[in-house]
């Protein structure tokens, strides 16, 4: 199996997933694979990638704790574009995703 | 301006039933749910429910989920917008909202609001590393998009949640080192935690999570066990070479916008945090705000639908729609209600909701 996708659930007695088209981005300059309809989050981790941003002050790593929206730990740049909650922002071919570390720019 | 009788804010199970009744009744009703997907938490629980036929005992909840939108899709009176989130709820009545990325204004005449609970967190150090999640995060990206959080899993949390998350991580492949509570005893059903522990996955009761290590993700657990005080015992430290610690310790309420609403607001501990002062109709002390689920005190998806269904049907009955039958479904919803508090962990619910309940 592939390296990347080794947290990918293939086998599951309840529930099957839909994995049927593959979209590319990349996080930091680095090309990554993930599935149409699956959360920006949800591809990172599934390729092993758990730090998303850094928190203002102290710059200790942060990464996601409710996937929900709520707790803003998961805030990156998406597309030039800061305080995405990769947590709930659908994954799209082409994203470009960055790791935020500070309070983010407006514009 | 978008001018609607009933609005309801949040399409989880709470929401999405008291859509359905309000418009049943004859209520043309709003639903703004903030994710691309509405159900709620129903959408990650893989178990089967409790409670009766009524609240779709016996079936998954990921298969309630959708025949709730089913049935929405087929009432014309609801109109149901996904990735819309209420930002705030005004003194004239109006309520501002994103739907889609376009700012909008709603002026409602009755409003649910039915916006869930969120995870708590546990404080000790080095909590904020990645790799440390709560447990609605785990199922979620375990349930909903089929990536396992890690391969060894520190679960923190023997209630019911703790529980069948383990069972669910189990069940995709992961390993559970271990299940800690700080309690005494298992807070969970025990028929969930012998499921488990039949599984090989230990059950330490009276310990606690003393530090996570680790420099960019956690790599290790601590945990310590407490004595009848609560006080850490010192030399009774145990170590886990985990890359996931689950935090399975409970939700509260959430709440801003019944804040922002001015409605009373009390802190109940059996209901989980601050919710608000309601009759049992489910209408908080802010006339035309109702509320129903999570929200108003943290119990189960099952009670949340009923809840629903009842502030509906409130909230249309009190615009003036009228049918024959509509006592006899408020009556029904009341019964259905008190039958699913009846167990131990219904006590609870029950003294908490005698000191908010008007």
């Amino acid at each position: 199996m592939d390296k990347q996708f080794k947290l990918r659930i293939t086998k599951h007695p309840i529930l099957t997933f839909n994995k049927d088209k593959t979209v590319k981005f990349t996080f930091e300059g680095k090309e990554l694979e993930g599935y149409e309809g699956e959360t920006i989050a949800a591809a990172l981790h599934a390729n092993g990638i758990k730090v998303l941003s850094h928190s203002h002050e102290r710059k200790r790593a942060r990464g996601f704790y409710c996937a929900i929206g709520n707790c803003g730990q998961c805030n990156m740049i998406v597309n030039g574009m800061s305080n995405v909650r990769v947590c709930t922002e659908m994954l799209e071919d082409g994203m470009i995703v960055q790791t935020q570390n500070d309070k983010g720019r407006l514009l | 301006m978008i001018e609607v009788e009933v609005l309801v804010i949040g399409g989880g199970p709470a929401g999405l039933c008291a859509a359905i009744n309000a418009a049943q009744a004859g209520a043309q009703v709003l639903v703004l749910e903030r994710h691309e997907l509405p159900g709620g938490q129903l959408v990650k629980q893989t178990h089967m429910f409790f409670g009766s036929e009524k609240q779709y005992a016996s079936v998954r909840g990921v298969d309630i989920a959708p025949k709730l939108i089913d049935k929405i899709a087929k009432l014309d009176k609801i109109n149901l917008e996904t990735q819309a989130t209420a930002l705030g709820i005004y003194e004239d009545g109006v309520v501002t909202a994103e739907i889609k990325g376009v700012y909008t204004h709603i002026k409602p005449k009755r409003i649910i609001v039915a916006t869930g609970a969120s995870e708590k967190t546990l404080v000790f150090p080095n909590n904020d590393l990645p790799g440390i999640y709560g447990a609605g995060a785990v199922q979620t990206l375990m349930n909903v998009y089929g990536v396992k959080p890690g391969n060894n899993v520190l679960m923190v949390g023997a209630g019911n949640i703790g529980l069948i998350v383990s069972y669910q991580l189990a069940q995709a492949g992961v390993k559970i080192k271990a299940i800690i509570d700080a309690a005494p005893k298992i807070g969970g059903y025990l028929v969930h935690a012998a499921k488990v522990q039949r599984m090989g996955i230990p059950i330490l009761t009276g310990y606690t999570v003393k530090e996570a290590v680790g420099t960019d993700c956690i790599q290790k657990a601590v945990i310590v066990k407490l004595d009848e005080n609560w006080q850490p015992v010192e030399g009774t430290e145990i170590e886990y070479e985990v890359d996931v610690m689950c935090i399975a310790v409970g939700l509260s309420p959430l709440a801003e916008l019944l804040w922002q609403a001015g409605c009373d607001m009390k802190y109940i501990s059996e209901l989980s945090g601050f919710v608000p002062v309601r009759t049992k109709m489910l209408e908080t002390s802010v006339k035309g705000m109702y509320v129903a689920g999570d929200v108003c005190g943290v119990e189960e998806a099952t009670s949340a639908m009923v809840e629903g269904y009842l502030a509906g049907l409130a909230a249309a009955e009190s615009l003036g729609y009228k049918n024959e039958i509509m006592a006899e479904k408020r009556q029904d919803y009341i019964d259905q209600l008190e039958a699913l508090r009846g167990g131990h962990i219904g006590k609870k619910i029950l003294s908490g909701l005698k000191k908010v309940t008007i």
